[in-house]
């Protein structure tokens, strides 16, 4: 069973195994420095379909097909399936998922999904209350944009703490047993808001999320950031990374070298032009089940902490200028099944 | 030299008052559509202050082009149109004045909707 | 996580966060605004040559960059000339025609009423609206003070 370990943190007494992961992503993404990672690229962001929502309906559709395809697992194998975008009543999972067939809990965690997902999926299998279940999150750069900020052909100028959304997503199955890579612990964020307005600047607005969740994880586990491998961040960015740094040290849980952050690896910075770096929870969600996933079952990194971050405004109350409550879920992720 | 000088004048102007909506952009935390509102404010407010018009005359296009430029020619409208209807004239001189450069945005904007396919950015 | 006031992290977030490339965005703004109404000027010279009445030659050159900018819209053109141009392409009258344009092709998926039409004037709207008040109110000014 799973244990509460400490404030925040969830224990599962018999690791859950991720049986297989697909990632997919457009073209700007297949133009980045982790474009061989993925499993699958586009170099027509509409991905066929007509609109940018339903492009993104594809990718939540496309990339849920090729893990299963790639586990050699039915859609009728899994009991259940935690999805979620960006779209106003998460439009992209719901109509992308729609003709699988499998029972579906759609979700909101803005850019932590991924993680929030993964959670979810992993407590019900660990519980017995599901056989499998599925996690699978996307984001589109245009329907986003669409949506939250200005019409595509609009002439406007990205500020230096702008971050760029990300056009793909990353889907993920979980059994409870199997091979690497394993889920062993979670923690459940706080929503966190130090007043930040800036809807030009996430990153700064969910770091203080961020450092709760992970300094709350290194208190109830009595760990230290030189005891995982590769401690991953979502979409902070530039400057959501640099707070994040800054913040930790202050915490007494300095991250040293040990950081890494989902944004700033997909993208080539100066080169792409992103400014702060990338966003959108398709960022996380890509990175984790193309880049990372991959790494962890190879056995190239070991212990990882995987931490989804989320800014849970929206353009109605930023307009009516409240602040953006940040939100981050941590998950542990490891090669192997045994405690560290 | 006298065949530049109006180009010269114009891009000068112009291109200066476009400098100080950079500044806005850059420096404070106006929003472009919050920019644009207060140049066209601005433009009303220094026509009517008789500021405005001989830049105009000065800069030709380099005055009359930027948003402010807009915002002068509703203030110039609602001065003629005062002067020939009275009260009435507070009401139509703004638009009718502007009526040309709205009706050519949306007429244009929905025709061109109609052929062009909205774009991906890279 | 230790206590931090907004203020104190306000002041964090404003050290971390890099600061506009004025020494490039302004000069880029400038120069691109001020050919566009060097252009404009071009423009005005002909249509005078043509005969035109002063005023109607104004009027002329306005729709003839809105055309421009629209059709630049279209082709996607505007928003990357944007990027780099700033306040060069938002200022001109030309940015006023991209404003309106760029929704209305943005939201023809939604439909020519709700779609097209609704959507046209979500960023332009408030530029009509505060040029028509303002000058609504100096007309009023003016003719109460005309004596």
């Amino acid at each position: 069973m799973a244990k509460r370990q400490g404030k925040q943190t969830i224990r599962l007494e018999r690791p859950v195994s991720i049986l297989s992961y697909a990632s997919t992503v457009g073209k700007k993404e297949s133009e980045g420095p982790l474009a061989p990672y993925f499993d699958v690229t586009s170099q027509d962001n509409f991905f066929g379909q007509k609109t940018w929502e339903k492009a993104e309906s594809e990718i939540q559709r496309s990339t849920l097909q090729k893990a299963l395809e790639k586990g050699g697992l039915s859609a009728g194998e899994v009991d259940i399936v935690f999805a979620g975008d960006l779209l106003n009543q998460c439009i992209g999972s719901a109509y992308g998922l729609r003709e699988m067939g499998i029972p579906f809990a759609g979700l909101y965690g803005a850019c932590s999904t991924m993680a929030e997902s993964l959670i979810l999926a992993s407590l019900l299998v660990e519980s017995g209350a599901a056989g499998k279940a599925a996690a699978v999150t996307s984001s589109h750069f245009c329907s986003a944009e669409r949506q939250f900020r200005f019409p595509l052909d609009y002439g406007g100028q990205r500020t230096p703490t702008s971050q760029w959304t990300v056009t793909g997503g990353g889907a993920c199955v979980v059994g409870p047993v199997g091979e690497a890579p394993y889920v062993k612990e979670m923690a459940i964020g706080l929503i966190e808001d130090l007043g930040v307005k800036d809807m030009n600047n996430m990153g700064g607005a969910m770091a203080p999320a961020a450092v709760s969740t992970l300094s709350q994880f290194f208190t109830d586990t009595n760990t230290k950031p030189d005891q995982y491998d590769l401690i991953l961040t979502g979409d902070l960015g530039l400057v959501g990374s640099e707070l994040l740094k800054q913040l930790m040290e202050r915490e007494g849980h300095p991250l040293g070298s040990r950081h890494a952050d989902c944004g700033l690896l997909i993208f080539d910075r100066e080169q792409q032009q992103v400014d702060a770096g990338a966003s959108g929870c398709g960022c996380s969600a890509s990175v984790l089940c193309g880049y990372v996933l991959e790494k962890l079952r190879k056995g190239e990194l070991k212990e990882v902490l995987f931490m989804a971050t989320g800014a849970l405004m929206s353009p109605t109350s930023s307009q009516q200028g409240e602040s953006i409550p940040g939100i981050a879920h941590l998950v542990h992720l490891s090669n192997s099944p045994t405690a560290l | 030299m006298e065949l530049i000088l109006p180009y010269l004048k114009a891009f000068l102007v112009g291109g200066a008052i476009c400098a100080v909506g950079q500044v806005l952009i850059d420096y404070t935390k106006l929003t472009p559509a919050r920019i644009l509102v207060l140049f066209v404010v601005l433009g009303v407010a220094l026509t009517g202050l008789g500021i405005y018009q001989p830049l105009i005359d000065f800069a030709g296009a380099g005055a009359t082009v930027p948003l402010t430029g807009f915002g002068s020619l509703l203030a110039k409208g609602v001065q003629k149109a005062v002067e020939e209807q009275g009260a009435f004239g507070i009401l139509t001189g703004g638009l009718t004045a502007s009526a040309a450069g709205i009706s050519a945005a949306i007429v244009f904007s929905w025709i061109g909707a109609l052929v062009f396919k909205s774009g991906d950015k890279s | 996580m230790q206590k931090m006031t907004p203020t104190e992290y306000g002041e964090l977030v404003k050290k971390a966060s890099p600061n506009s490339r004025s020494y490039r965005t302004i000069p880029m703004a400038f120069l691109v605004g001020g050919f566009i109404c060097a252009l404009g000027e071009g423009l005005r010279t002909l249509y005078l040559s043509w005969g035109l009445q002063e005023d109607v030659a104004g009027g002329l050159v306005s729709v003839t960059l809105i055309f421009l900018s629209v059709l630049c819209t279209g082709l996607n053109l505007y928003d990357n000339l944007a990027k780099y141009a700033g306040a060069g392409t938002l200022v001109p009258i030309t940015g006023f025609a991209n404003a309106v344009a760029s929704p209305t092709l943005e939201f023809k998926q939604e439909g020519m009423v709700l779609g097209m039409g609704a959507k046209m004037f979500t960023i332009a709207g408030p530029v009509i609206l505060y040029g028509v008040l303002a000058s609504f109110i100096y007309g009023a000014i003016l003719w109460v003070f005309r004596g």
